[in-house]
């Protein structure tokens, strides 16, 4: 990262360090859900971003890993623990997911994921004795870490934007290590990089089971942020959502993400006054933004700022294409 | 057998709807690459261009040619001209998006305009039972399967009688080739999508009587077309087809006999069966895929 990129980021997170201060408890409620779907979307990211697999199930993560802390929580296991079962029941379907992905590409896979979605869905709705079906579960409690009780919206912000730093640190370090350059090159050229020696099967399987248990982990902080879920709040239109995150933030740039959530969680709210037709604009937007710049709203700064200044490109994207080659 | 007999039909008859769907949206797929989230919607929508014209006054017959002309004009020829061939230099994934986003705009849109009751709709037919052999079938499901059936035989007939369709099919298999045979490629590209519309408009005619138009409509027809496309093959128009009535006649069936709470799950099973076993479908051919 050069200095624009770090001053943009230290103000980034100062903004979002300083966010109670001036917001009401609706707008700290609406920065947690910020938290939650950008945790959410940097798991997509991983796996469409870099690792070039189109899935339209990241939102049914949500909802198993929602689900398995609600269930862990009423049965009286602690938070800690939910929340880590949250990560690894995810991590194992994701991978179990990740087999269809091994034989099949692009809109394939996302039909198989899309009917993955639909299927979460139906066992939600359906198995009424485990997940309480259409009336959900409810008075999912606040976590208290260590003595410090997450209950109050600025408390629960805090916490959830401490599970986001955490997690994209995380995320950030592994793009970094070898295995992030491996999912790079799994996007760029499957079949080069399995010439090149890759265990390309490896790495499609991890890139699906690491996404998705990011997903899992950011249902975790979600089922406590709400205190009651649904089957409906993880139907497609969440999956569907999160795609449209990560593709309007910058699919493949580390901060799309972040970028993306934070379009999708305050322009309902700046649009109010047009009521029913946000998401029509929304839409347009959207439709405007693939015709002219495919890349997202990082990529479209990166190319304001690569014309201003005739200097290598200020804002780059975590890995480019170039990483394919090792 | 009188009740399985019952299901059948109905099953031959919403699989035919779903056929008409599958094969515009095979037919979209073949010759731009283009993967149409909002098929759905593309069925949705002429219901209400139909009903707007009844409302303005026009007889039912002249509010169907009504709303099949501008199905054609606006999901035809202007979803090709104002959201495809800008995406198309872009790449697959793109446009995914875009028709995702479209998809939302158009439920938006006929909530906001019009309203997000049902609205009924007239049916071709008058509902009268018929009896065969103790088993009831209704004249609607009847034409159904007529209407949907002339419109794939015309369309049969069509890409493999004439000219322009064995245009269409070579523009489909090799464009580079056909290009070079002087076949006006791109004019055979924008002739699927104005097909597409058509097929779309007539199964909205064919099924908003059953489920009445709303704006929500799309999201369930438009994840049959999928589901009947990649089951029968994605690159072949008899292969939607076949996928299309497999999978209204599964629907039928398994909701019956099996799980009626499971309902939506069994053709989503077997569809995750086809990919992983013959993910080119039932019909369809292998895709070379490139280094």
């Amino acid at each position: 990262m050069n200095r624009l990129g770090v001053i943009a980021v230290a103000a980034g997170a100062a903004f979002a360090l300083s966010v109670p201060l001036f917001l009401k408890p609706y707008g700290i409620y609406l920065s947690s859900t910020w938290a939650v779907l950008t945790i959410a979307a940097i798991g997509l990211n991983l796996t469409l971003g870099y690792a070039g697999q189109v899935s339209l199930a990241q939102g049914a993560f949500v909802g198993i890993g929602a689900y398995t802390t609600a269930l862990l929580m009423h049965a009286g296991v602690p938070y800690p623990i939910a929340f880590i079962a949250a990560g690894l029941v995810c991590f194992a379907i994701g991978w179990l997911l990740g087999y269809p992905a091994l034989r099949v590409q692009h809109h394939y896979l996302a039909f198989v994921t899309l009917a993955f979605t639909t299927l979460v869905f139906l066992v939600l709705r359906n198995e009424e004795w485990l997940t309480g079906g259409t009336y959900g579960l409810s008075s999912i409690p606040r976590p208290v870490l260590l003595g410090w009780s997450t209950n109050g919206s600025v408390r629960f912000y805090y916490f959830s934007l401490g599970v986001l730093t955490v997690l994209a640190a995380g995320t950030w370090w592994m793009l970094r290590s070898p295995w992030g350059r491996a999912f790079v090159a799994l996007r760029e050229n499957p079949i080069r990089a399995l010439s090149l020696g890759l265990d390309t099967r490896r790495y499609t399987l991890m890139a699906f089971a690491i996404g998705s248990s990011i997903g899992g982990l950011s249902g975790a902080v979600f089922a406590p942020l709400v205190q009651y879920i649904e089957p409906l709040s993880f139907a497609l239109n969440l999956s569907l959502n999160l795609l449209l995150m990560v593709i309007v933030g910058g699919s493949g740039y580390f901060f799309g993400p972040f970028i993306g959530a934070l379009v999708a969680v305050l322009l309902p709210e700046w649009l109010r006054f047009i009521q029913g037709y946000y998401l029509v604009l929304y839409a347009v937007m959207v439709m405007v933004m693939m015709a002219v710049c495919p890349t997202g709203i990082l990529g479209l700064m990166e190319r304001i700022v690569k014309a201003l200044s005739t200097k290598r490109s200020p804002t780059q994207p975590a890995l480019q294409p170039e990483g394919t080659s090792p | 057998m009188a009740s399985f007999i019952q299901l059948l039909v109905s099953g031959l008859a919403t699989g035919a709807i779903y056929a008409l769907i599958a094969v515009g949206f095979t037919l979209l797929w073949q010759t731009s690459q283009t993967i149409n989230f909002a098929q759905g919607e593309f069925v949705m929508l002429p219901a209400f261009f139909i009903l707007e014209a009844m409302y303005l006054g026009a007889p039912f017959w002249l509010a169907i040619l009504i709303g099949i002309a501008l199905s054609v004009l606006l999901i035809g020829l202007a979803f090709k001209l104002i959201i495809v061939d800008p995406m198309l230099k872009h790449g697959v994934l793109p446009l995914v998006i875009s028709t995702i986003a479209l998809s939302l705009f158009m439920k938006e849109m006929v909530k906001n305009l019009y309203s997000s009751n049902a609205q009924p709709f007239p049916a071709l037919a008058p509902p009268i039972d018929l009896h065969f052999f103790g088993a009831v079938i209704s004249t609607q499901s009847l034409v159904v399967l007529a209407v949907a059936i002339s419109a794939v035989v015309a369309l049969h007939l069509l890409l493999h009688k004439t000219r322009l369709g064995r245009s269409m099919q070579a523009t489909a298999q090799n464009p580079t080739l056909a290009r070079i045979l002087g076949i006006p490629v791109r004019r055979m590209v924008l002739y699927t999508f104005l097909i597409n519309a058509v097929l779309c408009a007539i199964a909205s005619i064919l099924i908003s009587p059953i489920y009445l138009a709303k704006f929500i409509n799309g999201e369930t027809l438009g994840v049959a077309a999928f589901l009947a496309a990649i089951i029968g093959g994605f690159n072949q128009v008899r292969g939607a087809i076949f996928g299309g009535f497999i999978l209204g006649i599964l629907d039928n069936l398994s909701a019956a006999y099996l799980s009626s709470t499971y309902r939506g799950a069994f053709p989503l099973l077997i569809l995750i069966a086809v990919i992983m076993w013959r993910p080119q479908g039932l019909l369809g051919r292998v895709e070379e895929r490139t280094v």
